[in-house]
């Protein structure tokens, strides 16, 4: 970062001192050391995740960004990739694998499949966009989204987290939003604890 | 293009009287026997005429008839024209059919696929559980009278959408405003079933080593979220120290319904479906299919056509080999370097297939009677220096930096070994077979579009082990060059269509099976057509699914390290493998 974008206006550093010393916001400089080194959780679903290999490799290269560092641990990573079609067979898995990250934590929904269900939305195992279960931060439209716009959807992450401040950040506040995400379970179909009432209130469908 | 031989039809009724009734439907072929006279009828196939190669089982669900029929096309691995033989049983549960696991082994996961999604009892079977949804999902989702949630109507355009193309959000149509529905009266707080019970039960069976220290056993879960599994596969491992003795491949993580929205799709709807099957290889997964749909329309596709159609299926297989390289060595530890040479040679194919087609995976290219666009200017240089120059070069290159590595050699020579007979037996295909000692390649086993204008050798290697399936491949990438480098000399000009393009295609009656050597394997595509416009059945025979089959055999006996190293060298795609 330039020390123009670091610095906070209205401050005056002697010109000695300009190339040692800056006058910055907490948020500033926090903001800028996590968008620069957020880990990708390594978790392919399908086609998204070979774009997502790609966009990791060679052409594209994503280490520019500091995300090269692809961590298999849900417990060493910042950003999850949605990168394929979620299935009732996988989102009890997905779901578990997101209340394990640890926070601050950002979900990107790759691709039409992940965004909404896409191509396959009307299969019977096929869940209409992991949005149904964890809260996702960018969607990146696409089957499969270029590794061009993977990158763009990351740069809006890092946008996110330059915007964000300790003050109001999520998860330093306390109250239900900070709850885990109950994990679905499998019956006949898939049961989301959350409706579990109106499961039981529903007629024949 | 391949038809079942009329010749060893009369052989056939002459060998077995009285047992076999031949299939006299218009458009279809084969045999129909009985219940009572499968296993015979297969064993004397089997080791009396020498069809010892089990290409695919599946169900076709005959509503309106009121029966369930079993289709079986068993090959041989000397090549030719192979048989195909039916069942049928009454629609009423239960259904049953003898199993065929005791006589060809590789029939295990596809009967139990038949089980899960069909609801057929296969008797004698060693472990029929439910393969792709989760025990206790209700129904069985491929019967043509079980609806999935968001259903509208039997067969698209949907009326709610077309002509008006109103847009709809299908939640909007369900009771809970989701991709679910319940049996009547399900109450979920009742619910006490734990769909991994049946799996860790089959887990126990096994042949416990009563020699030596009595030791406990335990039960290792490897994925569906684990980096080397290629994707959401699981595998489930009992252990004896660090030795495996018992191994279940877990799938259906990405499941997700190819077959039941292929039969609501019209014909060439389902052409970009296709391309997410195995979406290492788009271009050869449009080739099965299309030639599948041709048979059954008797339409040939323009003789450029036919070139264009080589060039980009021998494309995809060295960049789905590329892909398998790189990904084989990263489970053996070289992490990424070996990936990012071969994902370098593998974007340069891809641009090529962005230029043809306009995507770089998904490329939905081919059309029923030719392909969709002809090669755009400057394609066929481009293609020109990339296989006359570039490549062979790089591909020596990538071969000197890793056969002769050591690491590569102590964890793959004598590794892993499948054996020419357990390879046939499980139905393996492509690589995995052809690293066992077995030619059996498609595209000279039974030539399918203008392949026996080509020179080209099928690639054998003896030793069946993991090295010998990374070699393979590497010798698979040279051959196709040589394909490539043929075709482009020999590319005639002309027309890419054979049709005029039409926005649903006629197609008649009947039954065709379009069979193509993937990147992977035999890629099979069973379509049955009643003269709608939709498919009645739609059925992938996925390489890499049946090539699982022996993945639990091969592992038995190793250490727990090596699972990942068998996995990558057999090269699964998940969307394949669950379609």
């Amino acid at each position: 970062m330039e020390s123009n974008e670091l610095n906070s206006p209205d401050y005056e550093i002697p010109p000695e001192l300009q190339a040692q010393v800056s006058i910055t916001s907490l948020d500033k400089i926090y903001n800028w050391g996590r968008s620069a080194s957020v880990w990708p959780l390594m978790f392919g679903l399908a086609c998204c995740a070979i774009e997502m290999i790609c966009a990791a490799a060679s052409r594209f290269d994503i280490a520019r960004f500091g995300m090269e560092i692809m961590r298999p641990s849900p417990r060493q990573s910042d950003l999850m990739i949605i990168s394929g079609t979620v299935t009732k067979k996988m989102i009890p898995i997905i779901v578990r694998l997101y209340n394990q990250m640890p926070e601050p934590k950002y979900v990107l929904a790759m691709g039409a499949c992940a965004s909404g269900g896409g191509p396959f939305k009307e299969g019977y195992n096929v869940v209409s966009g992991v949005d149904k279960f964890i809260p996702v931060d960018v969607y990146v439209p696409g089957c499969p989204p270029t590794p061009q716009a993977l990158l763009n959807g990351l740069m809006k992450i890092q946008e996110k987290i330059k915007g964000e401040s300790i003050k109001t950040a999520r998860w330093y506040q306390k109250g239900p939003d900070m709850a885990e995400i109950p994990v679905p379970m499998l019956g006949p179909d898939l049961i989301d604890p959350r409706k579990i009432t109106l499961i039981q209130n529903g007629k024949k469908n | 293009m391949a038809t079942p031989a009329p010749a060893q039809t009369l052989d056939l009724s002459a060998r077995f009287p009285g047992v076999l009734n031949p299939d006299t439907r218009p458009g279809y072929s084969g045999w129909i026997l009985d219940n009572a006279n499968l296993l015979k009828f297969a064993t004397a196939l089997r080791d009396e005429l020498g069809y010892d190669y089990l290409s695919s089982i599946t169900a076709v669900d005959y509503l309106p008839e009121g029966k369930m029929e079993v289709v079986y096309h068993v090959f041989k691995t000397t090549g030719g024209a192979g048989v195909v033989f039916k069942i049928q049983v009454p629609r009423a549960d239960p259904m049953e059919v003898p199993s065929l696991v005791s006589i060809y082994p590789g029939a295990e996961l596809q009967e139990r696929e038949a089980w899960d999604l069909f609801g057929i009892k296969f008797t004698g079977h060693p472990d029929l559980r439910r393969i792709l949804m989760w025990e206790g999902f209700a129904g069985h989702p491929m019967r043509k009278d079980w609806h999935e949630p968001y259903f509208e109507e039997e067969a698209k355009p949907l009326k709610s959408r077309w002509p008006d193309g109103r847009m709809i959000m299908a939640e909007s149509k369900n009771l809970f405003g989701d991709n679910i529905a319940y049996p009547d009266g399900f109450n979920p707080e009742s619910q006490t079933f734990d769909p991994e019970k049946a799996l860790y039960e089959a887990l126990r069976t096994y042949q416990k080593d009563e020699v030596g220290l009595d030791t406990d056993h335990i039960i290792v879960n490897m994925g569906p979220q684990h980096p080397s599994t290629h994707g959401v596969f699981r595998v489930a491992v009992v252990l004896d120290g660090e030795k495996i003795v018992n191994l279940k491949p877990v799938m259906g993580y990405l499941h997700r319904n190819h077959e039941k929205i292929g039969e609501r799709n019209t014909f060439i709807m389902n052409m970009p479906y296709t391309d997410r099957l195995d979406y290492l290889s788009s271009m050869s997964n449009n080739f099965g299919y299309a030639l599948a749909v041709e048979k059954l329309m008797n339409v040939k596709p323009t003789e450029r056509a036919e070139y264009i159609r080589v060039m980009m299926a021998e494309m995809t297989r060295i960049a789905s080999h590329l892909m398998a390289i790189g990904a084989l060595l990263n489970d053996l530890g070289a992490y990424f370097t070996p990936m990012l040479y071969a994902l370098e040679e593998r974007e340069l194919l891809l641009d090529i297939f962005e230029a043809v087609s306009g995507s770089r995976m998904m490329c939905n290219y081919f059309r029923f009677g030719g392909v969709a666009r002809d090669l755009p200017e400057g394609t066929l240089q481009k293609i020109k220096g990339l296989f006359f120059e570039r490549l062979p070069r790089k591909i020596e290159e990538i071969d000197r930096f890793l056969s002769e590595n050591e690491i590569i050699r102590s964890r793959g020579i004598g590794q892993g070994v499948l054996t020419a007979e357990d390879a046939i037996k499980y139905s393996a295909a492509g690589p995995l077979l052809r690293a066992s000692g077995i030619p059996y390649d498609v595209r000279r086993a039974e030539p399918y579009s203008i392949y026996d204008r080509f020179e080209f050798d099928v690639v054998v290697r003896t030793n069946g082990d993991i090295y010998d399936r990374l070699m393979v491949r590497f010798d698979e990438i040279r051959q196709s060059i040589r394909i490539v480098q043929q075709a482009v000399k020999q590319l005639p000009n002309g027309p890419v269509m054979a049709l005029k393009p039409m926005y649903q295609v006629r197609v008649p009656p009947g039954e065709a099976y379009g069979r193509v050597e993937g990147p992977k394997g035999e890629l099979g595509f069973y379509v049955i057509s009643n003269g709608k416009p939709t498919p009645w059945r739609y059925h992938v025979r996925a390489p890499s699914f049946i090539n699982l089959t022996a993945f639990g055999p091969i592992c038995i006996g190793l250490k727990v390290a090596d699972v990942v190293a068998v996995l990558g060298s057999i090269d699964i795609v998940l969307g394949e493998v669950d379609r």
